[in-house]
């Protein structure tokens, strides 16, 4: 996708300078990406065995109320010339209804990406504060206790089935111990007490300064983001383990010692330094995983989601809604994508 | 007086079965000023001796002298002050992402130097690269340019030795002559002692005073550049080299 994009050596056009080349290209780029994956998710949505206009009407449905609804939909055109209709309406920033509740696919977007995003956002966060020093102590100190607990913890991360854990999490600390709020985003008597600004519970208690709900949200989110940071950790330690071992046998580190260097300088400033590019991609895509919603997690801990919001869309052949999630997830890996590039332009002065 | 005295050095990699005994045994004194070779075939063992000294291997027993201090454990910074080194690899050795300048920055300022701007421009100037190298990356100069940067960041922390690990192999035979001019001179000017590690005779005939013949780990003959001359070698292996080196 993005990534294949060259370092911006647009040499071509003498008239104007590199970085509008370069953001042009960036755009291009996007655009051509999101119509492709519009295109075959929009083409798979058609040519599924599923009938839209059924989830409408009903079995019961006469003939002549079956055609009103079908025309409606705009089915009687040809699928290229319902496609074309369908970007434009993305372009102005309409994804249709949803077939199920008929209300606007964006607003139902626009309820459940931010839990998704707050979830993801949390759970990453904890990879990334455990997982990257867990990873560089592993490589530093190869071999030792540390890096055996570290192999350890990665290795139960990447086999142990997420439902599980999940299960196992509510059932000792929400249910045993009574440590964490249960499923859900907030307790039944905290819904809609804070005014909704960005959609994140945690964020918009914050604003209004209404600190119990806050503490009852967290206390919500802890659980499940942890699970989800557990298994972003375990990718991310391993990862960072790899990259820093690459690096720590690298013949200039040797020539960092000789200078004189103290070991940690060596470690931080020299090595660590190193692999931040790789490591930027690593945990952008970790990101970009969780983002996608976590449908399991989201399942499991009642989490009004982006991933369970498309998987319940899906099952009821709910075609607008699948549409409009994957067109945001889309954006979400693009953006993503970009923003690593762009990152990795600024890390390495080789790039520039 | 005697620079470096090292006295029945032993080092080896992994323990048990695994153990591999990389030098054993190896005494040889350098004089001050001197510049002494050590010659011999891959594995030998002749740059692992560089490494012990330089507390770059894990494992070593025997005893290391520098300048009449014995030398254990963990390096101090003054310790890499006093005696700094040269790598085979250009090409590995330098920091991808940091610019000559930063390369040389960095050491001087670990050193505690002060004036590290002009002495930056004095040490490019020294190596025989100009001003216009300074805000160079490594990929953007040629091996000899790399190993002239290399040898500029060694001389940065003003040592009194330099170990040199084949510092010309993995160059062009034509910038091989013009780097070894540059240690030759260097040394002249600065009054610096040398250990050069090399696998061909005639780099160490040209640079050394005198060398130790290394085979298998162990030093098998002591001698001068004069007796390498004249193929004077007393020990079979030694004469063998110096046949083959003809």
């Amino acid at each position: 996708m993005a990534m294949a994009n060259n370092n911006g050596e647009g040499r071509g056009t003498a008239s104007f300078p590199p970085w509008i080349m370069i953001t042009l290209r960036t755009i291009g780029s996007i655009a051509v990406t999101m119509l492709g994956l519009m295109f075959i998710t929009f083409i798979i949505g058609r040519v599924m065995p599923i009938d839209p206009v059924l989830a409408i009407v009903g079995e019961q449905a006469s003939k002549s109320t079956y055609d009103e609804a079908y025309q409606q939909l705009g089915l009687d055109r040809p699928v290229l010339v319902q496609f074309f209709y369908y970007v434009w309406d993305v372009l102005h920033g309409d994804f249709g209804d949803s077939l199920l509740n008929a209300r606007p696919v964006v607003d139902d977007i626009k309820r459940v990406f931010p839990a998704t995003m707050e979830l993801a956002t949390l759970g990453v966060t904890m990879g990334i504060v455990l997982g990257v020093p867990l990873g560089v102590i592993a490589a530093v100190r190869r071999g030792s206790w540390i890096d055996q607990i570290a192999r350890v913890v990665a290795l139960v991360g990447y086999s142990m089935p997420i439902f599980w854990l999940g299960l196992m999490g509510l059932l000792v600390f929400y249910g045993i111990l009574g440590w964490v709020g249960g499923p859900g985003r907030v307790g039944i008597f905290y819904v809609d007490i804070v005014p909704s600004v960005t959609g994140m519970i945690l964020i918009d208690s914050m604003l209004d300064g209404n600190w119990e709900v806050f503490k009852n949200a967290f206390s919500h989110i802890v659980l499940p983001a942890s699970i989800l940071g557990y298994y972003s950790l375990a990718y991310i330690s391993r990862m960072t383990r790899s990259f820093m071992l690459e690096q720590m046998s690298a013949e200039y580190i040797v020539t960092a010692r000789v200078k004189g260097m103290s070991e940690s300088a060596v470690i931080w400033r020299h090595a660590f330094k190193n692999i931040r590019v790789q490591l930027i991609t690593v945990i952008a895509l970790s990101y970009a995983n969780l983002l996608e919603g976590s449908v399991l997690t989201e399942i499991i801990f009642s989490w009004p989601g982006i991933g369970s919001y498309i998987t319940t869309a899906l099952l009821s052949a709910d075609m607008n809604a699948v549409l409009g999630g994957t067109v945001v997830v889309g954006l979400v890996f693009v953006l993503l994508n970009i923003f690593s590039d762009l990152l990795y332009k600024v890390f390495d002065p080789r790039a520039k | 007086m005697t620079m470096i005295n090292v006295k029945n050095l032993n080092v080896w990699f992994g323990r048990g079965r695994d153990r591999v005994d990389a030098v054993k045994g190896a005494t040889f004194a350098v004089e001050r000023g001197d510049s002494f070779g050590l010659v011999g075939e891959s594995g030998s063992g002749k740059s692992t001796i560089l490494r012990a000294i330089m507390g770059l291997a894990p494992d070593w027993s025997g005893q290391i002298t520098v300048d009449g201090n014995v030398i254990s454990g963990r390096r101090k910074p003054a310790f890499y002050k006093q005696v700094q080194m040269v790598f085979q690899d250009p090409y590995a050795s330098l920091h991808p992402r940091h610019s000559v300048d930063q390369v040389l920055g960095e050491t001087l300022f670990l050193h505690g130097f002060e004036g590290i701007d002009t002495r930056v421009a004095k040490l490019l100037d020294d190596v025989g690269l100009g001003a216009k190298f300074r805000f160079r990356y490594p990929h953007q100069l040629s091996g000899g340019q790399r190993q002239r940067v290399a040898i500029a960041r060694a001389l940065a922390a003003e040592p009194q030795i330099l170990l040199l690990d084949e510092p010309t192999s993995a160059l062009d035979v034509s910038v091989q002559a013009e780097i070894l001019n540059l240690l030759a001179d260097l040394r002249e000017e600065r009054g610096l002692t040398y250990v050069m590690v090399s696998h061909d005779l005639s780099v160490v005939g040209h640079m050394c005073n005198n060398l130790a013949v290394m085979k298998d780990g162990e030093i098998v003959e002591i001698m001068g550049v004069d007796a390498l001359r004249n193929m004077q070698a007393k020990h079979p292996y030694s004469q063998h080299l110096l046949e083959a080196s003809v």
